[in-house]
């Protein structure tokens, strides 16, 4: 029981590191062009196929430097090119020019990389052990992987607390008007910020794709929960992300690690139901994907700011 | 109140002006099948006609009352799934020759599935229609996502990963429909189109759904004059959810077949496809982007690999440069024809066309050389009776010469449209 305990705490937190790195990126962009970019998943998408092309010819740490870069980029040039034309339509028009452009992207990684998974797989010095726990190992990656999202956290943080550029984004996310009238370029800004926020995300990939899988599916799949996190972090707020982003991790880990269903956990009560009916049956397990879903209706029914945000959104 | 004598008075004689698109689309309706004869052609009519009311129900929501959607595929399945157990108790009910649904006809279906998807937005919306925008957004991609994820999880009721199928040809016939080839089910996909089409149309019309257009532009307004805009949004999200599940009885019936999968964000994205480059803003938009969708879905995956990127690419561009879609340019040049400023105008539209010919051209040479890149020599990019290679030189060359040329044309002309703007 310990055992499950400290590798699912673990797993778990590892998969929450995962999901702020990438809703750190989003909630940034949230909060300062009002736009949710439905494309968001679809950058760390291109993150991890990125890496895994350059990869085969440089390695994995300079790809994880480039990777990261490559996608910020291709971000900030989405901003300027394309966000920016549709931004005057409104928002609705934005939200739909970002999924238009994850429909495209994932469209294109199809007919790139093929519709199968690739072998995008750590160097093998990080496949093993860092520490054996219980007769189960940790591999190196997964640290080296906490690692980076730490030293992420770290730098993140004190770019936005501690440098001027940090600074002016603070100040544009409530008053952008008044900095663009105290002569700074708030344009430039936004597309600084989004490709910033997408190079989070691509960094996030590189790391993301050995770990998960590097599938064309695998933006479809986690581009849902990151919007759960935003949300239930409070629109804007980047220590509600990052909480959220924890929860959400940790109970997705736990329902799959425990191996109960619903009877058993009604039975344990002291109610005499059915273990094998079509609803008691259900497992914890097999709720595990629902489960940011669950909160992220019960979130915005009863506490629409979200854990930590300040506006409704 | 006096304000209400400035409304305009109701136009209630009766004129031809008003009757005629109904007209010609009941004669279009009528003609189709003696135009195309063959069955892949009434298959696909079939698809297009449960995609008009699916696209058109979705545009209630979004066009009409503001509220992005993401999770509208719920009601379309939902509604299907109910249509599909009628029609399984209809086969049994007939077997035994007697019970309750041994009286309904097939042919009634779509019924069953609008009430089953108003009944479920009803059980649903309250909570949801609290706010619009970006919280609406989430939550309906929420609920989208856990109905999928439910559907997966109760087989009995939602025939797991298999999906749940049925007989289209048990129960009563009406109007001598067997219902047994493509052909026949074309009628009775006439029949339910026409009437869903002209049922939300009429919508649009009522109290109610010109209130919608005000919550969608103004709900701080709608609040002060004594409208809670949270009961307006929920009574349209009803309404929607209705004809979602509406076109969920007729995809029933059409495909005999229901999957989980249709829960989902895919087909919810679809709704939202469709109706975008129709266009939100006109009445029609979402038939003509219904029509538009299906015919590029189903067409052109016989000619190349990419077809769902062709889609995903024209929505993006009707997002960025045609935020209207392709309705709202269809309406455009009729108000110019009415107006008599045709003559003026069309330069600088033709003009704009061939540069978007031009740059949509370069765009599918290059996405077909970049696959035959990517996938091997054998497959040729195939471009209209041209075999480029991307080995080649010539090709890439092409693509930059096309939309070189088309943003060229685009830049010189621009002054032809704005002048006339």
């Amino acid at each position: 029981m310990l055992e499950i305990v400290i590798f699912s705490t673990l797993n778990g937190i590892l998969y929450g590191l995962l999901l702020f790195m990438l809703s750190s990126g989003l909630t940034l962009i949230f909060s300062m062009m009002g736009v949710l970019n439905f494309a968001h998943a679809s950058f760390y998408m291109l993150g991890a196929y990125f890496a895994y092309t350059m990869g085969m010819e440089i390695g994995f740490w300079p790809a994880l430097l480039l990777a990261p870069i490559l996608v910020g980029g291709l971000g900030a040039m989405v901003e300027k090119f394309g966000l920016r034309r549709v931004h005057e339509n409104g928002h609705v028009a934005e939200l739909l020019f970002t999924f238009g452009l994850a429909y495209v992207i994932d469209e294109m990684v199809q007919l790139i990389w093929g519709t199968v998974a690739v072998a995008y797989r750590e160097p093998d010095y990080m496949r093993e052990p860092l520490f054996t726990l219980f007769g189960t190992d940790y591999s190196i990656f997964r640290g080296v992987v906490i690692l980076i999202a730490v030293l992420m956290f770290i730098a993140l943080w004190f770019l936005l607390k501690k440098t001027r550029v940090g600074m002016m984004i603070r100040a544009a996310l409530t008053h952008g008007e008044m900095v663009g009238h105290l002569g700074h370029n708030v344009p430039r800004l936004f597309m600084g910020v989004f490709g910033f926020g997408c190079a989070l995300a691509g960094l996030a990939g590189v790391i993301g794709g050995p770990l998960l899988a590097t599938e064309p599916g695998m933006a479809v799949t986690l581009g849902p929960i990151v919007f759960v996190v935003v949300v239930v972090g409070g629109m804007g707020s980047l220590i509600g992300a990052f909480y959220a982003s924890l929860l959400i991790g940790l109970i997705q880990t736990f329902f799959v690690a425990i191996d109960a269903s619903v009877a058993d956990i009604l039975n344990a009560l002291g109610m005499n139901v059915d273990p094998y009916g079509e609803v008691t049956g259900i497992t914890l397990a097999s709720l595990a994907p629902m489960t940011p879903f669950i909160l992220l209706v019960l979130i915005l029914i009863f506490r629409p700011r979200g854990l930590m945000g300040e506006l409704e959104p | 109140m006096n304000d209400i004598t400035a409304v305009a008075p109701r136009q209630n004689r009766f004129s031809w002006r008003a009757l005629a698109p109904w007209l010609i689309s009941a004669a279009v309706l009528l003609i189709l099948p003696f135009v195309f004869e063959s069955g892949t052609a009434f298959t696909l009519m079939n698809v297009i006609a449960v995609n008009i009311v699916f696209a058109l129900s979705y545009n209630m929501l979004l066009g009409q009352g503001g509220m992005l959607s993401f999770g509208h595929a719920v009601f379309f399945g939902l509604g299907s799934y109910a249509a599909m157990h009628a029609m399984n108790a209809i086969d049994e009910a007939a077997y035994a020759g007697e019970g309750f649904w041994s009286h309904i006809p097939v042919v009634s279906m779509p019924l069953v599935g609008m009430i089953a998807g108003g009944l479920v937005a009803l059980l649903i919306g309250w909570p949801f229609c609290r706010r619009a925008g970006t919280a609406f957004a989430m939550i309906t991609l929420g609920l989208g996502e856990m109905v999928a994820a439910a559907g997966q999880m109760f087989p009995s009721v939602f025939g797991g990963e298999a999906g749940v199928y049925g007989n289209r040809m048990v129960g009563p016939q009406w109007f001598g429909l067997e219902l047994a080839q493509a052909a026949d089910v074309y009628w009775f996909m006439a029949f339910w189109t026409f009437l869903a089409v002209f049922a939300m149309w009429a919508f649009t019309r009522t109290p109610l759904g010109r209130m919608s257009n005000a919550v969608r532009d103004n709900p701080d307004r709608l609040q002060f004059i004594g409208y809670p805009p949270r009961n307006i949004r929920f009574m349209i999200f009803i309404a929607s959810g209705s004809f979602g599940g509406l076109a969920g009885g007729m995809a029933a019936v059409n495909y005999e077949i229901i999957t989980p999968e249709s829960l989902g964000l895919i087909p919810s994205g679809l709704a939202l496809l469709m109706a975008a480059v129709g266009g939100l803003g006109v009445f029609y938009g979402p038939i003509v982007g219904a029509i538009v969708v299906s015919l590029m879905n189903s067409m052109l995956s016989d000619y190349t690999d990419a077809s769902i990127l062709y889609v995903g690419l024209v929505f993006l561009g009707i997002v960025m440069f045609a935020p209207r879609g392709l309705g709202g340019g269809l309406e455009q040049i009729r108000v110019a024809a009415r107006e008599g400023s045709l003559g003026k105008r069309l330069p600088g539209w033709l003009s704009g066309g061939a540069a978007v010919t031009a740059i949509s051209l370069g765009l599918m040479l290059f996405i077909e050389l970049l696959f035959q890149w990517r996938h091997g020599d054998d497959e040729f990019a195939h471009f209209f009776g041209i075999d480029f290679e991307s080995g080649s030189l010539t090709g890439w060359i092409c693509v930059l010469v096309l939309l070189g040329a088309g943003i060229a044309v685009m830049r010189a002309t621009k002054k032809l449209r704005e002048d006339n703007a």
